[in-house]
């Protein structure tokens, strides 16, 4: 017998009570002296329905291209040998190392209409700065690492018989994918999706800046928070974090379900 | 974790391959290397003059300096919160165990915003310790100590999600063998858990180091964001973005995105010296 037990679990589960537990209950003790009727105004609010508009569409737009690039980057990282490969590998990583304000700054700057990318657009009259566009831009970017690092270990394990033998029974490149590779891959893929929708439902930094928040348009439901503290609206604010709490606990519970279904499939396979 | 040799097959004389290749390549460059270079050609927009102004002014210093004192402060303590937590977890069985990592992942699914206002609510004026913190004369929100406890809040998975899985793969064979064999519980971490999770230890605490640094709206509610006193080098950015000083927040972002650059080298390293090991490892178990 190992010791250290008490003291290692003590001090973990002080450290979670302190640090995460309390604030988090401080903040639904706030929002529960509210009142069922005030609350539900406050979160029932028209501005505050239109942020969650703009919010889970944006992130919807942002979690389906991310599920796109995030299957073809771990596709093209396990499958081929390239030169960069490498580089890639490590680079998929930049959205988590590089802080959400400076990420903010750079796609602003890239699709404001003299930017890089916005000088090109903008004549085409797809306006992506101070837009519901460019908050799941920024969605997007920040991002980008979930799917890809949710599907390539599952890629790389996979069994290299079971595709042969398909192909050798006849099936082609695209039987095999849909039939073989896919179902494999699927409970991860849609795994790394929710953790990228839960990221972009809470994302705060990188958009703030190439959003324009306007309200009823271009304003997320962080922002909307913010603001309800930085006009003393307590209770506003705590009921409008309290949303966003709760949303993130039901795609929490999604993500340990979806990853349970992938350890299940695992064992069947020998 | 793969358990058997990868076969990469080379693009070159396969169409589809080399479509999809360079499908990734080019998409990767537009998301992922423009935003980066953006930076740095936009810092340099106004000349290397002002871009030195910027980076040397007392403000931008200032910042810097605090963030670097919240990362010493913040690191060190989520350092031994994951140790704790990973010998816990990793080394008994216990009722909860799994309901334990779990909880322990909660952070990174809360929004920053939600745990700035969260904190608030313990610690402001209207806060749970609200009345007491002011009979006792003491402001802890939008000072650097809120700074530091949202940090402390946001990066706390980082450190034990890196270990949990490692030690549990070790397994405590070595562990039992220097305690029965007479080593204090102490002495058997330094010399035995220790050099085995070291690299994995790094790792988390690069990670975290890297997102403490970073943080931007968890910190911007707490911070009271007063111009040489509470502003992080984020916050820092954001003022110098809404002076319209659009030049002067690109230098002061280079600094981040330098750390950025540098902590992604870092990982790479530490994970192609893990795999290396491991395979060394594998290759010694068949011998």
């Amino acid at each position: 017998m190992l010791p250290g037990f008490g003291l290692t679990l003590g001090c973990t589960l002080l450290f979670l009570a302190l640090v995460v537990a309390l604030p988090l209950a401080a903040l639904l003790m706030k929002s529960a002296a509210l009142g069922w009727a005030d609350f539900l105004a406050v979160v029932g609010s028209p501005r505050a329905l239109a942020t969650y508009r703009v919010t889970v569409g944006a992130a919807l737009a942002a979690t389906l291209f991310n599920m796109a690039f995030g299957l073809l980057i771990a596709w093209i990282l396990v499958r081929y040998e390239f030169p960069g490969r490498r580089a890639l590998d490590a680079l998929v990583d930049l959205p988590f190392a590089l802080p959400t304000a400076v990420a903010g700054i750079a796609l602003t700057g890239l699709f404001a209409g003299n930017g890089w990318f916005g000088q090109f657009l903008e004549p085409l009259g797809i306006k992506v700065a101070h837009s519901v566009t460019g908050i799941a831009v920024a969605m997007a970017f920040t991002s980008v690492p979930f799917v890809v690092r949710t599907v390539q270990p599952v890629l790389e394990d996979m069994d290299p018989e079971l595709e042969e033998a398909a192909r050798s029974l006849g099936a082609t490149e695209r039987q095999v994918f849909a039939r073989v590779v896919f179902p494999v891959i699927l409970p991860a893929w849609l795994a790394g999706g929710s953790l990228a929708f839960a990221r972009s439902l809470g994302e705060f930094g990188a958009i703030i800046f190439i959003a324009g928040n306007l309200p009823f348009r271009t304003e997320i439901t962080a922002l909307l928070a913010f603001i309800r503290l930085e006009e003393f609206d307590y209770s506003g604010a705590a009921a409008i974090a309290t949303v966003m709490l709760l949303a993130a606990f039901l795609l929490l519970v999604l993500v340990n379900l979806l990853q349970a279904w992938q350890l299940r499939y695992l064992d069947k396979t020998p | 974790m793969s358990t058997r040799p990868l076969h990469r097959v080379p693009v070159t004389g396969r169409p589809a391959a080399m479509l999809l290749v360079g499908t990734g390549m080019l998409l990767a460059a537009l998301v992922l290397v423009a935003p980066i270079l953006a930076i740095a050609v936009n810092a340099f927009g106004a000349g290397v003059g002002h871009y030195l102004a910027t980076v040397t002014h007392p403000d931008t210093l200032h910042a810097i300096g605090l963030t670097v004192l919240t990362a010493i402060v913040v690191v060190p303590v989520n350092i031994a919160f994951g140790v704790c937590a990973a010998w816990a977890i990793c080394r008994f069985r216990f009722p909860g165990r799994k309901l334990l990592i779990a909880v322990i992942e909660v952070p990174f699914s809360v929004s920053p915003v939600v745990a700035g206002v969260a904190y608030l609510f313990v610690y402001g004026d209207q806060g749970l310790f609200g009345d007491a913190l002011a009979a006792m004369d003491v402001q802890v929100m939008f000072t650097v100590w809120a700074i530091f406890l949202v940090s402390l809040f946001v990066t706390s998975p980082y450190v034990a999600r890196e270990l949990i899985p490692l030690m549990q793969v070790q397994g405590s064979e070595g562990e039992e063998a220097a305690i029965s064999l007479g080593a204090s519980g102490l002495r058997t971490f330094l010399h035995v858990t220790l050099p085995n999770i070291k690299w994995g230890l790094l790792y988390g605490a690069i990670l975290c180091n890297a997102r403490v640094m970073g943080e931007f709206g968890a910190v911007s509610v707490v911070s009271g964001n007063i111009r040489g006193q509470t502003n992080t080098l984020p916050l820092h950015i954001e003022l110098l973005y809404h002076d319209y000083n659009t030049a002067g927040a690109f230098a002061a972002a280079t600094t981040l995105a330098v750390l950025a650059v540098l902590t992604l080298v870092v990982k790479t390293t530490i994970e192609r010296r893990t795999a290396a090991l491991r395979r060394e490892a594998m290759e010694d178990g068949a011998a």
